[in-house]
């Protein structure tokens, strides 16, 4: 008996089991009902798997056993308190910013891990290739993820940075570090890793670099994937069946996500990674030109209260404006007063997938007057008045009618077919993707300038 | 400066060009406002509401001696001649068929300003008194119908036996006509409408009639907004449909003026097919009629029964919103000749509304201003696309052909893909296969779990993905006991930012989670 039960496999039944605990969260997630206790399990799972681990770590320790705990200890609280502090304190506004950053911590933690498990164990081919691999996707996770945080916490310019030839740089990037890969595995020492690692770091930079603000939803899953990947990697070295199932898991859902992402917006996977919006292909958009209707926050209020049925089409600016909280005060009196009030909500809308349902959440909107855009966009006929607030391409008419037009094909709300159209907006620019929006020239749109915030404040006085 | 608003002399008309409400707007502009005793008496507004409102009362000559004139009709001789030179007149002038009376302006030294001139601009939809106009005589031809109508708008099943409901055909679906297709449909009868722009069948449709369509007619948009006259054989055409619909109608309300001149839609013929006790209600009445046997500004009732009503005075019977309204165009167009709220009244011709408007000004007529494009009609040649010479099925089943050799082409690449990967695996020791398995179960796994998840989790599955991620803390804690110092430095970098991660991660999944919530 105390032949066939020994502390590893113990720890390998749990290991199964806080793999089988982290299937049944992510399975949970998919629903608002279950959603709660998938994040749970979740935790149950994590906790599991760090307790197993602790104590195998103990175990195996090659230096005193009070030391390798205390530094166990040390670790766990830091990252404990750091981390717990930043997710109590992050605004929902920012949780773009928040999930990249953790992206670059799994990268960097993918990276070390790497460089460990090459000097810890021994340079058999496999091994290195593992090794090699997984520092190139660590380290690509862990600058690309640094870059889409600088470019959503607006530290950095969110327009592409365009290289010449950049799609060649990312290429020769690629084969030089399979090039470093196979020097590795045929001379293996420290020199091949630190230069494959520079170069993969310099990869993820000019990556992310080069894709603008408005693709950031398909950046953030993607690097969301690239982490699971990393992670998976580190398994493959370490031949641990949790890290590689884990990763596994987070791989697939973010290469999902960005696959939605992608298709919420009509374009190829491949041309959002490579970068540079707008340069491909040579489309022109038809100009558009015309006369627009400003109106003022009282005219509105007068629209809404004589409105019936109001769709709210928010986007990029309501989250830079915060004005989620008084959109939310907004729609509480106007369902007081029995007019039907729901949101519209843009696959890409925000800079994160799913980032205005938070936002609303947050400011405690229900969730289920909150619709995705196949939902309702056959309800915009019988619509009185639509407020786009800080939208503009996912409400671009341009996308269906002018085929000319960069974002031809992209599915949108169809917000101008409501009897009346409201746009909030700072000024008569173009959206993140510079395309010129004919849906501000309709005669039954009217654009209402200003901070989002302090109009709908406006507004709601005017109620 | 001074805004004078006269009592209109039209026999019977109850309009004013202001109310006390649009006169205390004209007020915050700067102005003063002098107002013709009883000029709003017609429509209920007594001399004493305006001067609460910040306005005198005055006698007709001083009114009409004021700096500006706002009234609803064009103005009699007698009138003109007692205006200053100078002054300004905004009225409803009719100047593509007055042109006379445009002269007389210009001769007399007065800047005339034409509300019912407007460039249809989308801006200028404020000061349209034409919209504002058709808008109520719509809405007044259904009660005028409903008068003369011998039942109900509404079908009924009652105890006594059932009712149809009435049905209803209005031709043109204008400002007039949709207003007309909206207040038939709310008293509850069939509508079914005809335009003869095509385009505009969303809008009947969103009113809540059946848009009705003649075979084939089609009618292009004109440049300037304005439906255009037809062709001969679109006019057959859409003869033989009017002949089936009024035929069928209880009430047929007919809209359609061409720059202020009816088109002739009934004919005769027409009217005798029709159901004794049908009404017809002829808004185009002020432009001649639409229908052959309408008597202007009166009703009659023909030999078969059907009565024609062919009033011109619509907007004048429901008085008190329509001079609401219209003092509003006033109102709108004062605000954009005042940019500056100091009761100064700036005309700009450089600005297409205001010179579309501008009929007359320092003794020139104006009239018709240089064509404005509307920026909604499309440019008439764009760039051409290139003619494909296969026919629509040829290219179909090209385009089917080359798929389906893309598709094989990829299955192909998949297969040999497959089998290099195979061969690659069976070299690769039993410990690696064995982890390789647990990872390709894993992404498939991972695929179907998170396929179903709904949008709205996307940021909190996001959250959480990560939080999960920072499983690498184990791989990392793993190698702190290591002997080498520097494995057990990077080791302990690795693990406090991986767990992080995992603390950050699952507590803010965890805040997140916890901020949606169900309507109660």
């Amino acid at each position: 008996m105390r032949d066939l039960v020994t502390l590893t496999s113990v720890v390998q039944v749990v290991y199964l089991l806080a793999a089988l605990l982290f299937i049944a969260s992510l399975a949970g997630l998919s629903k608002q009902e279950t959603a709660r206790r998938g994040n749970v399990l979740g935790m149950v799972g994590m906790a599991l798997a760090l307790v197993a681990t602790v104590v195998l770590a103990l175990d195996t320790s090659q230096r005193p056993k009070w030391l390798t705990g205390a530094l166990i200890l040390a670790v766990l609280a830091i990252g404990a308190t750091l981390g717990m502090q930043r997710a109590r304190k992050v605004e929902m506004t920012q949780m773009p910013e928040l999930i990249a950053m953790l992206h670059s911590f799994v990268g960097a933690a993918a990276v070390l891990v790497g460089f460990n498990s090459y000097l810890t164990e021994p340079h058999e081919t496999l091994h290195l290739i593992e090794v090699g691999l997984g520092v190139l996707i660590g380290a690509v996770t862990f600058t690309g993820s640094i870059i889409a945080y600088l470019k959503l916490s607006a530290r950095m310019k969110s327009t592409p940075l365009t290289l010449p030839g950049r799609n060649l740089l990312n290429l020769a990037a690629l084969i030089v570090s399979v090039g470093l890969i196979v020097w590795l595995v045929v001379a293996p020492s420290l020199l091949p890793l630190v230069l494959l690692t520079v170069v993969s770091l310099a990869l993820g930079l000019h990556l992310v670099a080069a894709i603008g603000g408005g693709d950031m939803p398909v950046v953030v899953s993607m690097l969301n994937s690239y982490s699971g990947w990393a992670a998976a990697m580190a398994g493959f070295m370490l031949g641990n069946d949790l890290l590689i199932v884990t990763g596994a898991l987070v791989g697939s859902s973010g290469a999902i996500l960005s696959y939605l992402m992608c298709k919420a917006m009509n374009r190829k996977f491949i041309s959002v990674i490579l970068g540079g919006f707008g340069t491909e292909g040579g489309k022109v958009a038809a100009a558009v030109e015309g006369e627009y209707r400003s109106v003022t926050a009282a005219e509105v209020a007068e629209m809404l209260t004589q409105a019936r049925r109001v769709v709210i089409a928010p986007g990029y600016g309501m989250a830079v404006a915060k004005a989620q909280y008084p959109v939310a005060d907004l729609v509480t009196r106007l369902r007081a007063r029995g007019i039907q009030v729901r949101f519209a909500v843009h696959p890409v809308a925000g800079r994160l997938p799913g980032h205005m349902n938070v936002l609303l959440a947050e400011a405690r909107v229900p969730y289920d007057i909150v619709l995705e855009m196949d939902e309702i966009n056959d309800d915009f006929d019988d619509t009185d008045v639509v407020l786009v607030i800080g939208a503009n391409d996912t409400v671009n008419p341009a996308a269906q009618e002018d085929p000319g037009s960069p974002i031809a094909g992209m599915p949108v709300l169809h917000v101008w077919k409501a009897s009346q159209v409201v746009v909030f907006k700072r000024s008569m620019a173009t959206g993140y993707a510079g395309v010129p929006n004919p849906l501000f020239y309709r005669e039954n749109a009217a654009m209402l300038f200003g901070d989002a915030k302090v109009q709908v404040e406006a507004i709601i006085a005017e109620l | 400066m001074l805004i004078g608003i006269p009592k209109e002399s039209r026999p019977g008309e109850r309009l004013v060009a202001g109310t006390p409400k649009t006169v205390a707007q004209l007020v915050k502009l700067g102005y003063e406002i002098a107002v013709e005793a009883g000029a709003g008496l017609g429509a209920s507004f007594p001399d004493a509401a305006y001067v609460a409102a910040g306005a005198r009362i005055g006698t007709s000559a001083e009114v009409w001696a004021s700096d500006v004139v706002t009234a609803v009709n064009a103005p009699t001789d007698d009138e003109v001649a007692a205006m200053t030179p100078g002054a300004t007149l905004v009225a409803t002038l009719a100047p593509f068929s007055q042109q006379a009376l445009v002269e007389r302006l210009a001769a007399a030294g007065v800047t005339a300003l034409a509300l019912d001139a407007v460039p249809r601009i989308s801006r200028a939809q404020a000061l349209d008194v034409l919209s504002t106009m058709s808008n109520v005589a719509g809405y007044r031809a259904v009660i005028e119908a409903a008068e003369e109508y011998g039942g109900m708008f509404t079908g009924q099943v009652t105890a006594a036996g059932k009712t149809m409901p009435a049905t209803v055909f209005v031709i043109g679906a204008g400002v007039a006509g949709l207003a007309a297709i909206g207040a038939a449909a709310s008293l509850g009868a069939q509508v079914r409408a005809f335009d003869v722009r095509p385009e505009v069948g969303e809008q009947i449709e969103s009113m809540g009639a059946t848009f009705v369509q003649a075979a084939t007619a089609q009618q292009e948009v004109s440049s300037d907004g304005y439906a255009r006259e037809l062709t001969d054989e679109q006019a057959r055409l859409t003869e033989v449909m009017y002949a089936q619909e009024t035929a069928k109608a209880d009430i047929v309300i007919t809209t359609a003026l061409v720059r202020g001149k009816g088109v002739r839609t009934i004919s005769a013929e027409m009217v005798a097919a029709m159901k004794p006790g049908s009404v017809i209600v002829d808004l185009a009445a002020t432009g001649g009629g639409n229908c052959e046997l309408t008597v202007v500004g009166e009703k009659i009732v023909t030999d078969n029964g059907v009565i024609i009503v062919g009033y011109t005075d619509l907007t004048s019977r429901m008085p008190q919103h329509t001079s609401q309204l219209f003092g509003t165009n006033v109102v709108n167009l004062v605000k954009l000749v005042t940019p500056a709220k100091d009761g100064v009244f700036t005309l700009d011709l450089d600005d297409q509304v205001q010179r579309g408007m501008t009929v007359a000004k320092g003794g020139e007529v104006l009239w018709p201003p240089p064509p404005v494009h509307v920026s909604a009609a499309p440019a008439p040649a764009g760039p051409q696309v290139p003619v494909d010479p296969r026919t629509p099925e040829q290219r179909a089943a090209d385009e089917a052909a080359a798929a389906v050799l893309k598709g094989r082409r990829r299955l192909v690449g998949a297969a040999l893909g497959a089998v290099l990967v195979a061969l690659a695996l069976s070299a690769s020791p039993p410990a690696f296969l064995m982890h390789f398995t647990v990872f390709a179960l894993a992404v498939i796994i991972g695929y179907y779990v998170i396929s179903n998840v709904t949008h709205a989790l996307h940021t909190p599955l996001m959250a959480q993905t990560n939080a999960i991620s920072g499983i690498i803390v184990v791989g990392a804690l793993l190698q702190i006991g290591n002997d080498n110092l520097a494995v057990t430095v990077l080791a302990v970098i690795a693990a406090a930012v991986a767990s992080i991660n995992v603390f950050g991660g699952f507590l803010v999944t965890y805040r997140m989670l916890g901020m949606f919530r169900k309507d109660a």
